[in-house]
């Protein structure tokens, strides 16, 4: 059937607010009587604290109350309750906060801050996540034993493992006997920052009567709710959290962050309202990044390329807190190579903490991690045993409906197809054919590709609602309580409702500001899941407004429910389109000619929580752990200057089977996004620290990322639409894995370009040139000898 | 010290008593209450609070605002004619040239001026130019895809 809505590219419903400015983000808030907030922060990474003296920090005129962790004994976080409002003994990273200064302004409160006096007894800091794993490393959190946490989680008390998960399937030993060849290597990912250019901004007051209203630049108001709610003691429905629009989250501003610290000031500060908004220095230094990994991957194949046995370590560098940053560990354990049929594969994946800056999810969650040991891992046993990567890549990708992934789970028949997206991409770069000639002698071309999947990383009860209430014009009200922070799933949303309704699009209104006391619930945005999951609960609630029209309609037209369709904005009765009532005229209860009246105000609710998913076998992680799986593939064309170390992408192709494109602009905003920022960290970020733990680049000149001269010269989004029978018209979620794929793909075109293995990322000058000269010397001879010809050539002439 | 000041904003006369030392950011933001200028760097490196001074583009962060008495500033409101879009705004809107719409009042106004000033610029010139503003969501396609389309429009 054609569709009106669906598959439409239409542009996102509040670009008008975005073009003119009018837009609102927290950043611009202001409430009435509104204090500020600034923090001051630990200048040692491991200390006691001793004494905090605000004395004269309070003299500065205009500074209402200045608050320190004593004044607040709670513990935060979302899967572990790691986290304190403010240092409450000692602090675990430079940039700890361990003040917060209120003050009637801005100038007055950041005067204030630097009178503040820290007494610190310096401990020995730890910053290495192998040396923290040590039985004589500094202990982080000692209390780790005595933290709330979720049930899925297991932390090692009297060590820094704040989370320990292993994946367990066959033998792995039995499997790397069976095999032909086994390579065993070692890669690392540093720190990466979420970059998101509206920094972390809240504004809290907690009022007289108990109940706190909060504004805040986060992902999810409900999980804000919750979880504020259950650290701080407070009943769930004295809180309201909006969100106006957001200035990127990309996994950073999921959870809870800065709304406890907000609004226990505001009642410190006698209940007036207070805004805290972290500097770009602050965002790096304080706020919570990407966690770093060190990975050690082992694995075996056949001649032939059969993959027989993955084995992987994987150890994530938590920083001072991991409390999100303990699942992202446990999805990288329970994903390790599930792009792959694998007849035997483990994992042991830990987060272990060290006295940096804390860490929290970033898109991917995990996956891109393990993604960039196991894709390059693949791609060296390819070079190892002489298989092109493309068709090592083709054997061993998981079947849909024959194969079992990794943790045990037999693949639906409509589960996504990942040889369709290497296919497609293969195509698309000409794969195995010639690469043109570069520019310069000392440039080289290659071309890589890579595969890989995600599902959205949930606990297994996490659900979703939607109410869809009429109006009397027979304009609609959307409200759902998924994130609008630049994905476009709310544009989707419309576009379902729009069709499913038979209205125009504009005729479906969606509040920008979404609040808990005005939006239905739902888990959190992240994870890929938006789309799918409110998207089930509108498509639901849909059908419970269908059928109210209907009801009412089929007593008015004297004839059974289900001979009645809805378009247009009319009821029509199947077979004689003259026959109709217009939707207004039913909206709000239909008035006969005498005044009798039936029905009334039509509101559909809708709900979505899967019926399938488990909690993982905590010795094995085998069971069913998400909701779909997203495939994908990357491949690109990379030139890379030998003589600097310089990698510039040409070309970058991306295909998803993402079931169906509900709005192909969305999705191709995704896609290239994806890939410039999977980019970006791939060849240029890296938050980098000196020997005291202090972010020697928080800002934007030494912390570079992607500019827009920076991106390839052709980019190719590519939709493949095998349909997922029960997401929403076939749809699965495709914000995260657009970015899984790049890293490793830019490499293993480096590889084909030089011949040189890049295991540590990022990619950037130095570290090619550096490792040029370690695998290739030659190269560099070769080069050297190519430039004296040209120079040769020149004095000739 | 402080000392009164006049701003044009976006054709509007305006008066202020600022100090020395503060930014034109943050007198626009803070005082005047120009909220499409946003902050995210203060260093001049991420280019949302670019605005147009005396027809120049400029990062406002950078500028102190005693520095700009008596100057003609122009923000993404003034692109706004009677009530209907320019042809950049336009443009954006159609092309998907913007995702979570931070850097997009930024990045509007830096195309005005762009296609304005040099309306026969190249992609590649255009990405060069394009360089001194960060779009974190990476939307750079769309947005050069939407100057390419609104060049027309811009041609005298």
């Amino acid at each position: 059937m054609a569709h009106r809505y669906i598959g439409k590219r239409l542009p996102q419903l509040d670009s008008f607010h975005k073009v003119t400015g009018i837009a609102t983000f927290t950043h611009d808030l202001e409430l009435p009587g509104m204090l500020y907030a600034k923090l001051v922060t630990s200048i040692y990474p491991h200390a006691k604290v001793s004494k905090v003296d605000a004395s004269e920090a309070l003299k500065v005129p205009g500074v209402v109350t200045i608050a320190t962790g004593r004044d607040f004994p709670y513990r935060l976080g979302i899967y572990v309750g790691d986290r304190d409002v403010l240092a409450m003994d000692k602090v675990n990273w430079v940039g700890h906060p361990v003040a917060a200064v209120v003050a009637e302004t801005l100038e007055a409160a950041e005067k204030a801050v630097d009178l503040v006096e820290v007494e610190y007894e310096p401990l020995e800091p730890v910053f290495d996540p192998l040396k923290a794993l040590e039985p004589d490393a500094p202990l982080i959190h000692p209390k780790l034993g005595e933290y709330r946490r979720a049930p899925a989680f297991t932390p090692v008390p009297g060590t820094n493992i704040a989370n320990r998960f292993v994946l367990k399937r066959g033998n792995v030993e039995k499997g790397f006997e069976e095999s032909n060849v086994v390579i065993e290597k070692e890669f690392k990912l540093p720190f990466v920052s979420h970059a998101y250019l509206e920094t972390q901004s809240t504004i809290a007051q907690y009022k007289m009567d108990g109940t706190v209203e909060v504004w805040t630049s986060a992902q999810s108001p409900f999980a804000v709710r919750y979880l504020m709610a259950l650290s701080l003691g407070i009943p769930v429905g004295n809180i309201t959290v909006n969100v106006p629009f957001v200035g990127g989250g990309f996994g950073g501003k999921a959870g809870l962050a800065w709304e406890p610290l907000t609004a226990l000031l505001s009642k410190k500060a006698g209940y007036r309202p207070v805004k805290l908004e972290l500097s770009r220095k602050e965002q790096f230094t304080s706020g919570a990044v990407r966690d770093g990994v060190y990975a050690k991957v082992k694995a075996g194949a056949k001649k032939d390329g059969r993959l027989m046995a993955l084995k992987g370590r994987l150890i994530f560098d938590a920083g001072g807190y991991g409390d999100y940053t303990v699942n992202v560990s446990r999805a990288a354990g329970y994903s390790f190579g599930e792009v792959y049929d694998l007849p035997n594969v483990y994992c042991e994946s830990l987060a272990v903490y060290t006295n940096k800056v804390p860490t929290t999810a970033m898109r991917g969650f995990g996956h891109p991690e393990a993604v960039w040991a196991v894709e390059r891992t693949v791609e060296m046993v390819s070079s190892e045993l002489g298989v092109d990567p493309l068709e090592i890549r083709l054997k061993n990708v998981v079947k849909p409906g024959v194969s079992v992934t990794v943790t045990g789970e037999k693949l639906r028949k409509d589960a996504g197809n990942p040889s369709d997206c290497l296919d497609a991409v293969a195509k698309a770069i000409n794969w195995g054919g010639p690469v043109r000639k570069p520019g310069e002698p000392w440039r080289y071309i290659g071309k890589g590709i890579s595969v890989f999947c995600k599902g959205p990383a949930q606990p297994p009860n996490a659900a979703s609602s939607a109410i869809i209430k009429l109006n009397e014009d027979g304009t609609v009200d959307l409200m759902v309580g998924t994130g609008n922070f630049g994905q476009g799933t709310v544009t989707s949303l419309t576009q379902i409702v729009a069709e499913e309704l038979g209205i125009p699009v504009e005729k479906v209104k969606f509040k920008f500001i979404r609040g808990t006391d005005s939006m239905a619930y739902t888990w959190q945005t992240v994870g890929s899941r938006g789309l799918y999951t409110d998207g089930n609960a509108v498509l639901e609630a849909l059908e419970d407004v269908k059928k109210q029209i209907k009801e009412v309609a089929s007593q008015v037209l004297r004839v059974k429910p289900e001979d009645l369709e809805i378009r247009d904005e009319k009821v029509y009765l199947k077979g004689r389109p003259w026959e109709s009532i217009p939707l207004s005229e039913l909206v709000m209860g239909y008035t006969y000619p005498n005044g009798n009246s039936i029905g009334g105000p039509i509101i559909g609710r809708g709900k979505y929580i899967s019926p399938l998913n488990t909690y993982l076998d905590p010795e094995t992680g085998q069971g069913i752990p998400t909701i779909f799986y997203t495939y994908g593939a990357t491949g690109c064309i990379v030139e890379v200057d030998a003589l600097t170390g310089k990698v510039r992408v040409l070309k970058a192709v991306q295909a998803f089977d993402l079931g169906k494109a509900i709005n192909p602009l969305m999705v191709e905003c995704q896609i290239d996004g994806g890939f410039i920022m999977g980019m970006s960290v791939a060849l240029f970020e890296e938050i980098t620290f000196d020997e005291r733990g202090w972010v020697q680049n928080p800002n934007f000149s030494a912390y570079w990322v992607a500019h827009a001269r920076d991106i390839p010269d052709e980019m190719m989004e590519i939709s493949i639409e095998n349909p997922q029978s029960d997401g929403p018209y076939g749809a699965r979620g495709i914000g995260e894995v657009v970015m899984l794929g790049v890293p490793p793909a830019i490499a293993n075109a480096v590889y084909h370009a030089i011949g040189v293995n890049i295991n540590n990322m990022p990619m950037h000058p130095e570290n090619i040139w550096k490792e040029i000269k370690k695998q290739k010397p030659e190269l560099l001879e070769e080069l050297k000898r190519k430039l004296m010809e040209i120079r040769e050539l020149k004095v000739e002439r | 010290m402080a000392r009164n000041i006049t701003l044009i904003v976006n054709g509007v006369k305006r008066e202020v008593e600022i100090e020395d030392n503060e930014l034109l950011l943050d007198v626009l933001r803070e005082k005047l209450k120009v909220k499409s200028v946003k902050a995210a760097c203060w260093r001049g490196e991420c280019g949302a609070c670019t605005i147009l001074l005396n027809g120049e583009p400029v990062k406002s962060c950078i500028v102190l605002a005693a520095e700009a008495d008596g100057s003609e500033i122009t923000t993404v409101e003034g692109l706004i004619k009677d009530g209907e879009l320019s042809p950049i705004q336009r443009a954006f809107i159609e092309n998907g040239a913007l995702q979570c719409g931070f850097c997009t009042p930024a990045f509007t106004l830096f195309c005005h001026y762009i296609l304005s000033t040099r309306p026969d610029i190249t992609e590649e010139e255009l990405r060069e130019e394009l360089s001194g503003i960060i779009c974190r969501c990476g939307t750079y396609k769309q947005i050069i895809r939407a100057v390419m389309q609104a060049k027309k429009h811009y041609k005298k």
